[in-house]
């Protein structure tokens, strides 16, 4: 069969069953646009590149497949960057396809030329220039292939314009036609190894399970609970991981960090054993390394072994994933003598475990006298934090949350209650602002049959908020909470504690723009929101709609801070938990 | 390059697909990571689809293991082995043009000789030696013509192979082809 490059291009993207392309056209894509038109996959035009790339990454997010996206050559290409660099940071399958201009006119700066391979070398996992119409069923494989296979991560595709228009034989590679010579990751953790982190396990007097990202790209939640049920360890789930683990259960200390639960910092500083399942030991979480957990060993599993001993130096480094390996650290324990229920054989190994009762009182006793806190007054200023406990009480438990980058991030990671995985949707080690609208498109689209609320800061909502004109186009009813406290809020409160309260350019405006008016000419439906009273029965309202995007501007108290929070480069024991209760967030 | 930072050089060879800005991919990632590299040189191999690139890497900047496995995530990477500097015969080539007139002309040749090297280019008033040697030589005979006044000089970076005889080859510290 003969087909152009462009058709080649479609039909590979829909052997790869790809359902869905997040997108918008141009000179050197227009090839490509053509086929699509009879194809099945659904096309969802965005209004800015950087749209498509993070709406591609909510779809990933939530169905753990690669999102795609499609741009055309030169600023398409360069509006998608963002997006990618965004991926890469926190590991997530994208597969972008970019226009690029004629072979012929490569090096030429021809209209719309840039080197987006080069640009993005940095920001993929890998990335191909294709220059013949017959490579492009394998590198299409290829890409999917490296984007979802071992760590996940970004990948691009850029095709030139006359390959598109070129004509080629179709073919479909098998498995043993990807030309990866070098691509070979590891997934099956190393035994002796295994086995060595397993008798560290039940040597440990204060252990704590360090989990990250990775139990997600891993599918691993139900296996770190049967660990961590087994074993009786309490975990920590990192911003990238909340949802791995239920927050409502017994074990689950929260979310460690900058802005982390005193209970989840301290006991991680006190620790005799991290056990770090798909993390990283970024920055956010550690603070100043050198004073990151003293006292722990660390047992670090991780599909990248780029990552075991780039931060700090584990005493076990078993590279593999993370599912693969928690079931054989099962088995292990096991044959240590610790059965499914976590009762020791008499005279195992695991008989001689010392007790976890005084490490277990000791986390109880931390989260009694430390909990995370905040004060509503009656009749005082709408805090952040009461709209994002009303929100989480009045959704299902399955909703889905984006978050933008900011203070209402951290409330919204703080105070909603994750109890299922891939329920959480944020941008963590790169921290883009504007990635919550698009992403809870992405997300929705993804998984139709779940409510998706957007918790967005006044900021990062101007950043991307047009999306919404996509959503209500293309009938993606997403609901988003605009934090509007009328500052870049984070920014502004590191000002404030850190500069002398010297505010330089933080200051926004609460209303200009006109939130509901904006919502409106976008086609949502608008409501605004400025007293505790009126919370409840604007969410009841936008529960209720299911046929266009709702937007609720709550003015919420621009003086309210995040707490606890560890100051840039101090060591986690010196976390600061905020003005004591009923000072307020003064 | 002095004795003392021979320690911390460690020698990479890595095997990589021979495509087009596979170098560009290798030199990117040791300038977004910070790794320092004291040479590097590219060859094609005996196998038209790879290519063979010798790194001298500073493992002061990062530690080797960090670098290795970094590089290993290249996907045109295809194995990585480090050759331990006390394994390896390790050439360099060293060109230089110094001022020379009629009289300095046979004392530059005698000392380019003395290196094995040779006078390949002569004017009135300069000349320019090849030598071939190792890198720590190299720095020797940049010394010893310094005086003369060096108009220009280029050095390839060194290639390495392991010393026959001794025990284990090439050390594979990160090899996925398989
Ligand atoms: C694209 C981008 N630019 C700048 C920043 C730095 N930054 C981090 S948080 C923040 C403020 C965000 O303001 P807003 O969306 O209103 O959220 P708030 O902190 O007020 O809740 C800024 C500017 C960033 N993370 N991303
Ligand atoms: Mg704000």
């Amino acid at each position: 069969m003969r087909l152009t490059g462009a058709q080649a291009l479609i039909k590979s993207l829909e052997m790869q069953q790809v359902e869905t392309i997040f997108g918008l056209p141009g000179g050197a894509i227009l090839p490509v646009y053509d086929p699509l038109l009879d194809s099945s996959i659904r096309h969802i035009l965005v209004r800015h590149e950087q749209g498509a790339g993070h709406a591609a990454e909510g779809y990933a997010h939530v169905t753990g497949r690669p999102g795609v996206a499609m741009v055309t050559s030169g600023p398409g290409a360069t509006n998608i960057v963002t997006p990618l660099m965004d991926a890469m940071m926190d590991s997530i399958p994208l597969v972008v396809v970019s226009g690029q201009v004629a072979t012929g006119s490569i090096g030429t700066d021809a209209f719309q030329e840039t080197a987006i391979t080069s640009i993005t070398m940095g920001i993929t996992k890998h990335n191909w220039l294709v220059t013949d119409a017959a490579d492009i069923p394998r590198v299409v494989a290829e890409a999917f292939h490296v984007a979802t296979t071992g760590r996940p991560g970004p990948v691009l595709i850029d095709v030139p314009k006359d390959i598109s228009n070129a004509t080629m034989d179709w073919y479909w590679p098998s498995a043993d036609d990807l030309d990866l010579p070098g691509f070979h990751p590891v997934t099956e953790g190393d035994p002796a190894l295994v086995r060595r982190a397993a008798e560290l396990i039940l040597g440990a007097q204060r252990p704590v399970i360090y989990a990250g990202g990775g139990i997600l790209k891993a599918r691993a939640a139900q296996a770190l609970r049967a660990l961590a049920e087994r074993t009786g360890i309490p975990v920590v789930t990192t911003l990238m991981a909340r949802g791995a683990f239920p927050d409502s259960h017994p074990l689950n200390l929260g979310m460690p960090g900058m802005h982390g639960n005193y209970t989840a910092v301290t006991a991680m500083q006190q620790a005799d054993l991290l056990l770090a399942l798909g993390s990283r030991f970024d920055d956010r979480v550690t603070g100043r390394i050198s004073a990151f957990a003293p006292g722990a060993k660390v047992v670090h599993v991780d599909i990248d072994p780029a990552e075991l001993g780039k931060v700090r130096r584990p005493d076990v480094a078993i590279a593999g994933d993370c599912r693969v390996v928690i079931e054989e650290l099962l088995t292990a324990l096991d044959q240590l003598g610790l059965d499914g229920e976590g009762v020791a054989a008499p005279s195992s190994p695991a008989a001689q475990r010392p007790d976890s009762a005084p490490w277990i009182a000791q986390v109880r006793q931390w989260q009694q006298e430390h909990p995370l806190r905040y004060r509503q007054e009656e009749g005082g200023p709408l805090k952040p934090q009461f709209v994002v406990e009303a929100l989480r009480d009045m959704t299902p438990d399955d909703t889905i949350v984006a978050a933008g980058v900011g203070q209402h991030q951290m409330w919204a990671s703080q105070y909603w209650r994750f109890d299922h995985p891939y329920t959480w949707v944020n941008s963590g080690g790169a921290g883009t602002m504007g990635f919550a609208v698009p992403a809870a498109i992405g997300a929705k689209v993804g998984r139709p049959g779940s409510m998706v609320w957007a918790i967005d800061g006044d900021g990062c909502f101007q950043m991307t908020a047009q999306e919404l004109v996509t959503a209500t186009a293309e009938r993606i009813p997403v609901k988003i909470a605009i934090l509007n406290n009328a500052y870049l809020g984070m920014v502004r409160q590191w000002q404030e504690l850190f500069y002398e309260e010297r505010y330089s350019e933080v200051y926004l405006s609460p209303d200009l723009p006109d939130y509901v008016k904006w919502a409106e000419a976008m086609g949502c439906v608008g409501m605004r929101v400025e007293t505790p009273e009126d919370v409840a029965p604007a969410i009841d309202k936008a529960n209720a709609i299911d046929d266009r995007p709702v937007v609720i501007d709550f003015r919420t108290d621009a003086f309210e801070k995040v707490y606890p929070m560890v100051p840039a480069g101090a060591s986690n024991d010196d976390i600061i938990e905020g003005p004591a209760e009923g000072e307020g967030g003064r | 390059m002095s004795a003392s930072t021979t320690s911390r050089h460690h020698i990479l060879s890595v095997l990589v697909e021979n495509k087009a800005g596979v170098l560009a991919r290798v030199a990117s990632l040791f300038s977004r990571r910070g790794y320092n590299i004291f040479s590097l040189a590219v060859a094609p191999t005996d196998d038209e689809r790879f290519s063979r690139i010798t790194i001298v890497v500073d493992v002061e900047s990062a530690p080797l293991e960090q670098i290795v496995q970094q590089l290993d995530k290249l996907v045109n990477v295809v194995s990585i082995s480090e050759l331990a500097p006390e394994r390896a015969i390790e050439r360099e080539l060293l060109l230089a043009t110094v001022e020379a007139g009629p009289e300095q002309r046979v004392e530059v040749a005698a000392l380019a000789g003395i290196f094995h090297g040779t006078v390949i280019d002569v004017a009135s008033d300069r000349v320019t030696v090849a030598v071939t040697g190792t890198p720590d030589a190299l720095d020797g005979v940049e010394d010893l013509l310094s005086p003369f006044g060096i108009v220009e000089l280029q050095r390839t970076g060194r290639v390495a192979l392991p010393k026959l005889g001794s025990r284990r080859r090439l050390q594979p510290v990160a090899d996925r082809a398989g």
